[in-house]
């Protein structure tokens, strides 16, 4: 789960990492109530997405003319689909230089790693490319955790200008590590970590996405959860418990097994087909999860031609049949059914849907092609 | 012969009262497996399904000696049982479970190095030895008895692949299930190691998906010490960046983990890639 900036501030705020001034708003009124003390302001859209910066989704305002020009502008903007609704409105910062610091799950190495660089403010893959040099990794292994002695070896290296604040960084370090550890996070970054004019350091930046499996051990993280942050198909799907992810395509795809459906878009692309989603049903689906799923895909307009391939070992094809039966009377579906079906029950499927006068395939390529062929007519 | 598991294995459940763990204990006796204890904290009765059951790994040790551990055990409580089975000292442990926290995971992987335990999983569908020994979730008719060794980081992709392999009359050593979970129990190296071994096996089908870049250390290992011919599948050409597709580890980040450079590694190595999975077969048949 990945939080929005001011939500990641918090939790910096709450473990001591010092962050600007700043307030949510999420109309322009609000945005000038929240520069109404000082209109010298950052305006910082509010989305679960990278690139906001090159997408014109941060802008800065000296005067509360601008700050209203500003916000509103933000506020009916949408970047890579998702729609702007609230930003942040924070303090300018007296930047003096800039630095970077993460700390990041290392899938490689099975533990953790800390990132830290005198170069700050650009991406991290940029930074990587263009200056590797400046980059320092320490690796954390789960026991014994961040040892202080890493730290130290990181601050002795700086050039001399940073070691000023050596104490700092140092602080800010082991607190953005605790907090990693204790949310159970994937990421915790800092970028930039700014240091201003009056010689303090402060989080400009702040992205911390969670670890979804620990999430049961953290109720309290549950309501950064913003149901107007979701995409609203991705968010229906996920409250019934099915993993669905949307896409651009013309191809909507019902699948048991992330393998498979991943295998299964592929597939359509690879016959030159367009999938429109992402979408797992699950290892236990029964008849609810298929007709869950239907519904689901039906509701993207984009959609003309439904795929469903399922490949029936723990799942069982006659309760999918009869999820799909189920779904296409109640729900009036109007878009092209392709129907793949083998494995445990799959003769009982076949009557069942023959008897609607569905046809079944039973190999994953000849109904990709079909569905290939069905999205493309008009 | 075959890697991991055999005839002869004795299969304790961890996690053996639940709904999945009940079912599966019946599947897993019902294709010949030797099941000999189940386990579970919160048993009410002393067997399940006929299998004699108790509330300590212990307690079933010391009565029936199993060598294997498959676990069933819900996230929130799987690193205790991951651990309760090391420390009991079982050897081989499948690990079914999905949802478990890479936290709880990275620690279970940290302590059991050292200590000569191989884990399977977790987030997977356990390992199959065909027509002799079957511990996981996998349906077991779909698999033969034959000279193919294969490894995944996926369920049903593996059975959609499986399927078509026995039906091209072309079967199978042994067939494991890595798990979709970032960091897995053991990766591919490590059963590609096992496989090398394997008198039994002469041909390993790889099928693998985006995120992290075990596929491309898979790679360099074949080029270097392998040995025996492999052909791949990857999954996820189509995926968007960013977005971690169902399973926890499938996920393209910071660039990192597309399925172009996981195929083009596997490539220059000398593995044969299938564009569509329907392709693997016809590609095994040129080395049997």
């Amino acid at each position: 789960m990945d939080l929005n900036e001011f939500q990641a501030k918090e939790l910096f705020r709450k473990y001591g990492i010092p962050i600007p001034q700043g307030n949510v708003a999420h109309s322009t009124e609000e945005a000038v109530q929240a520069a109404s003390a000082n209109p010298r302001v950052v305006i910082k859209a509010q989305v679960l997405t990278g690139g906001r910066g090159k997408a014109g989704g941060i802008k800065v305002a000296n005067t509360i003319r601008e700050v209203e020009d500003g916000a509103g502008e933000i506020l009916s903007m949408s970047i890579k689909g998702f729609k702007v609704n609230k930003v942040l409105v924070e303090e300018q910062l007296d930047i003096k230089k800039e630095l970077y610091l993460c700390v990041v799950l290392d899938r490689e190495n099975e533990g953790y790693k800390l990132i830290f660089s005198e170069t700050g403010g650009i991406d991290i893959e940029e930074l990587a490319r263009r200056e590797p040099e400046n980059i320092k990794t320490t690796n954390i292994e789960p026991f014994p955790g961040l040892v202080p002695f890493q730290l130290r070896e990181i601050l002795h290296s700086l050039g001399e200008e940073t070691k000023k604040y050596a104490r700092e960084i140092y602080q800010i370090m082991n607190r953005l590590y605790t907090l990693f550890i204790e949310t159970d996070a994937k990421l915790a970054e800092i970028n930039p970590l700014v240091v201003t004019g009056e010689g303090k350091c402060v989080a400009c930046d702040a992205k911390v996405s969670i670890d979804d499996n620990a999430l049961f051990r953290h109720s309290e993280l549950l309501s950064c959860r913003l149901p107007e942050d979701e995409i609203p198909l991705e968010r229906e799907a996920r409250e019934k418990g099915l993993s669905y992810i949307k896409m651009e395509g013309n191809i909507g795809c019902l699948v048991n097994g992330a393998g498979l459906a991943m295998a299964t878009m592929d597939v359509l692309k690879h016959y030159g087909g367009s999938p429109a989603n992402f979408l797992d049903i699950g290892g236990g689906a029964k008849a609810k999860q298929v007709k869950d799923a239907l519904e689901i895909i039906n509701k993207d307009t984009g959609v003309n031609t439904i795929f469903i391939n399922i490949f029936g070992g723990i799942v069982r094809c006659d309760l999918v049949a009869e999820g799909i039966l189920k779904a296409k009377k109640e729900l009036n579906i109007k878009k092209k059914l392709v129907i793949r079906l083998i494995g445990t029950n799959d003769q009982k499927a076949y009557e069942m849907l023959d008897r609607e006068g569905l046809r079944v395939f039973t190999g994953m390529a000849d109904a990709a092609i079909k569905a290939v062929e069905l999205a493309k007519e008009i | 012969m075959s890697i991991l598991l055999d005839r002869s294995s004795r299969i304790v459940i961890q996690g053996a009262a639940g709904v999945e763990g009940m079912f599966h204990t019946e599947q897993m006796l019902s294709y010949g497996s030797r099941v000999v204890a189940g386990v579970d904290p919160s048993l009410k009765t002393d067997n399940i399904a006929g299998v004699p059951a108790y509330k300590l790994l212990k307690e079933a040790i010391s009565n029936h000696s199993p060598d294997t551990s498959i676990i069933f055990v819900p996230a929130p409580f799987a690193f205790d049982a991951i651990m309760e089975a090391i420390y009991c000292g079982i050897k081989t442990i499948i690990v079914i479970t999905e949802g478990i926290p890479i936290t709880d995971f990275l620690k279970i992987k940290q302590y059991s190095r050292d200590r000569d335990v191989c884990i399977i999983g977790p987030n997977c569908p356990g390992v199959i030895v065909p027509e002799e020994c079957k511990a996981g979730i996998m349906p077991g008719h779909i698999f033969k008895k034959g000279e193919v060794g294969v490894i995944s980081r996926s369920g049903t992709l593996t059975y959609e692949i499986v399927l078509a392999l026995s039906s091209s009359g072309i079967g199978q050593s042994t067939c494991v299930g890595i798990g979709g979970d970032p960091v897995p129990g053991s990766s591919f190296i490590d059963i590609l190691k096992k496989f090398k071994d394997d008198e039994q096996t002469r041909v390993v089908v790889l099928i693998g998906e985006i995120g992290g870049s075990a596929e491309e250390m898979a790679a360099e290992y074949i080029r270097s010490e392998f040995g025996k011919p492999v052909v791949a599948f990857i999954a996820g050409k189509s995926a968007p960046p960013g977005k971690t597709m169902g399973h926890a580890g499938a996920i393209i980040s910071a660039g990192v983990g597309t399925a172009e450079e996981k195929i083009e590694a596997l490539e220059r190595a000398g593995v044969k890639t299938a564009s569509v999975p329907d392709r693997i077969p016809e590609l095994v048949r040129e080395y049997l």
